[in-house]
């Protein structure tokens, strides 16, 4: 046995019409230690939520996820029978969503919504859910719990509705939690005790999680190890620090680059030239080429694999030192 | 929004939510609208005339008295007049609440039955099913409604039963369009993906997730249908295929007092206002209802 709750190889997601197919996410392999927390960032597009989504298998038709293995604590989710996933979700692996003021539905309230989680996994019933419910409630530091049970989600703040998603996703004590930027539609300071409390019920729980966003000051704040995806690929993998500290795929670069920073003199702040490349115009090389200010004519022609680029860090770029040390290391260097 | 809201003080007090259902809520909710008290009202009428006819009835209502033809209202004790064999127009109306309303109420739970679950199946699922669905609704759309009722009652034989089920059978496909139209917008919502988030089986999704956001349409159409209904088991009395004399039902004494109409207007403007009433009655109570379980209106 290994550490590893969740073990992702060669994850492909694909999206076909008669016309073509292409793959949202293409062949990328991950892992997440329990206890740990992941996160991956990258623009939009770049296939983070599919990815989420592939790993609770909720990708609709047309979609299709195929691949090696998505080893969830020994079970491979990739061919478990519809029932049997079913009785994953919500259970073992739970969700946060974006967007807390439509997640919720607007027809029952909120205590109800949360039980129902418990109905569906734990069977509980009558006093017993109400009573575990309210616990919830006040774990996710909402007041007047018993109150709030009644009501209905229009009455509540976005931030309050994010703690009652975030007490639904706790509901059955899951392993692995997958969370699609959960503090995106929030304002700044909710996002602040937001992620404070996802990260202090984490701790206390020993929950594994996936953290999905496009904010890199939030991955600082709560990631163990970050994942930079681009064009349905992983463009670059470390412990957080490292990655953050010693970006090494000119794509990472870019994206550190374009946070505003303090004392910043310049007038315009940097960024990325051009878009993320839309699936059909994925040439060969590597995708990351059209915009990237080191585009070498290798870059074109062969997509670059993942390669050690530090202790724990990969990166997915053909400027990374091979282990000869034959490198355009300098190269980097010179134009950090 | 209302911030403040997260910052108010922790209610020590550790008791657990009031449950389940409280009369007392219950009508201080109801006599909050007063189109749910008034459409109530006069369903309440409608209802207790139906169940006790026999006891408000002033005269039997299928007694033929030929001396006592086509009497105007209050005449010889007579509170609505006669019909043209001299039967009481009250009491006939009065017994006729019953079969109009069984009509009426009947063959729109049939009709809802039907179309509610198709339109449900039909949006979830999309795709062959959807199709087979639709396409089956487009055929039933062809024929004029009443024809195809008059052909179904036709087949199956004349009679009160015989005509419920040619009315649910031809109105269903109201409520499949109507909810497949909702439930293809609501299924996209990021509610239902967090419903499956959770673990919830298709039947969950649809009928608990689903169906409690597509009410409100449900409820008008179904208030509406009911109008619809009582009027047309009119037209099949009429035509000699619905309830048999000497029975009555409010449609069938307003279309034989037409040939009339000159010499007695009130035997068809008496059943005409008995199935207004009723109708605006089921309407009124139907939006009341819409209104007060609708969860974005309701008051603290």
């Amino acid at each position: 046995m290994n550490s590893n709750i969740l073990e992702v190889k060669n994850l492909k997601t694909t999206f076909s019409s008669r016309k073509a197919s292409f793959n949202a996410v293409d062949g990328i392999s991950f892992h997440v230690a329990k206890g740990e927390t992941l996160g991956i960032v990258g623009e939009s597009g770049c296939g983070k939520s599919v990815t989420s989504l592939s790993i609770m298998g909720l990708v609709k038709p047309p979609g299709k996820v195929s691949g090696d293995q998505i080893d969830f604590n020994g079970v491979n989710l990739l061919n478990l029978p519809k029932r049997e996933m079913r009785n994953l979700r919500g259970n073992k692996i739970s969700m946060i969503f974006q967007e807390p003021m439509t997640s919720l539905n607007p027809v029952y309230s909120v205590g109800e919504q949360i039980g129902e989680t418990l109905k569906i996994h734990k069977k509980l019933k009558g006093e017993e859910r109400k009573r575990k419910v309210v616990d919830l409630l006040k774990q996710v530091g909402i007041p007047r719990a018993d109150e709030i049970y009644d009501n209905y989600p229009h009455q509540l703040s976005g931030g309050m509705r994010q703690r009652v998603m975030i007490a639904m996703a706790m509901a059955c004590d899951p392993q692995l939690i997958i969370a699609d930027e959960p503090t995106t539609a929030l304002d700044v300071t909710i996002q602040a005790q937001i992620l404070e409390l996802m990260k202090d019920l984490q701790s206390k729980k020993g929950m594994s999680m996936i953290l999905i966003t496009h904010d890199l000051g939030v991955v600082s704040e709560v990631c163990d190890r970050l994942i930079v995806m681009y064009a349905g690929k992983i463009v670059e993998t470390g412990p957080v620090k490292e990655v953050l500290n010693n970006p090494s795929h000119p794509y990472t670069k870019g994206l550190l680059a374009s946070l505003p920073k303090k004392g910043h003199k310049e007038k315009r702040l940097h960024f990325i030239p051009g878009q993320v490349p839309a699936p059909a115009n994925w040439g060969k090389g590597c995708r990351f080429s059209d915009r990237c200010p080191y585009t070498m004519s290798q870059c074109e022609t062969s997509l670059p694999p993942l390669m050690k680029a530090g202790e724990a860090q990969e990166s997915a770029c053909w400027l990374i030192p091979d282990e000869e040390g034959s490198t355009h290391n300098g190269f980097i260097e010179a134009t950090r | 929004m209302e911030l403040s809201k997260q910052y108010q003080t922790e209610n020590q007090t550790g008791t657990l939510p009031k449950k389940g259902f409280d009369f007392k809520d219950f009508f201080q909710l109801i006599t909050q609208s007063k189109s749910v008290l008034i459409g109530g009202a006069f369903v309440l009428v409608v209802v207790i005339c139906a169940i006790f006819a026999p006891v408000i009835s002033t005269h039997d209502p299928y007694e033929m008295n030929m001396s006592e033809r086509l009497l105007t209202p209050m005449e010889d004790g007579h509170i609505l007049g006669t019909d043209q064999y001299g039967r009481d127009l009250f009491s006939r109306i009065i017994y006729g609440a019953r079969v109009s309303l069984e009509v009426g109420l009947v063959s729109v739970v049939l009709a809802m039955v039907i179309g509610v679950t198709l339109g449900l199946v039909s949006g979830y699922y999309g795709g062959w099913v959807d199709t087979l669905i639709m396409r089956v609704v487009d055929i039933f759309l062809s024929f004029p409604v009443l024809l195809l009722a008059i052909a179904l009652v036709a087949a199956l034989g004349p009679g009160i039963e015989n005509v419920i089920l040619a009315l649910g059978f031809v109105y269903w496909t109201n409520y499949a369009r109507i909810v497949r139209a909702n439930v293809l917008a609501i299924k996209e919502e990021e509610y239902i993906q967090a419903a499956k988030t959770i673990g919830s089986n298709d039947f969950r999704i649809i009928f608990l997730n689903i169906l409690p956001n597509c009410l409100a349409p449900i409820v008008v159409v179904a208030t509406l249908g009911l109008g619809t209904a009582i009027v047309s088991e009119a037209t099949l009395s009429f035509l000699g295929l619905g309830i048999q004399p000497p029975e009555s039902s409010w449609g069938w004494t307003l279309a034989f007092g037409m040939k009339f109409i000159r010499e007695a207007p009130h035997l068809s403007v008496y059943p005409g206002l008995a199935i207004m009433f009723t109708v605006l009655g089921f309407n009124l109570l139907g939006d009341g209802i819409r209104d007060l379980t609708d969860s974005k209106l309701k008051r603290n």
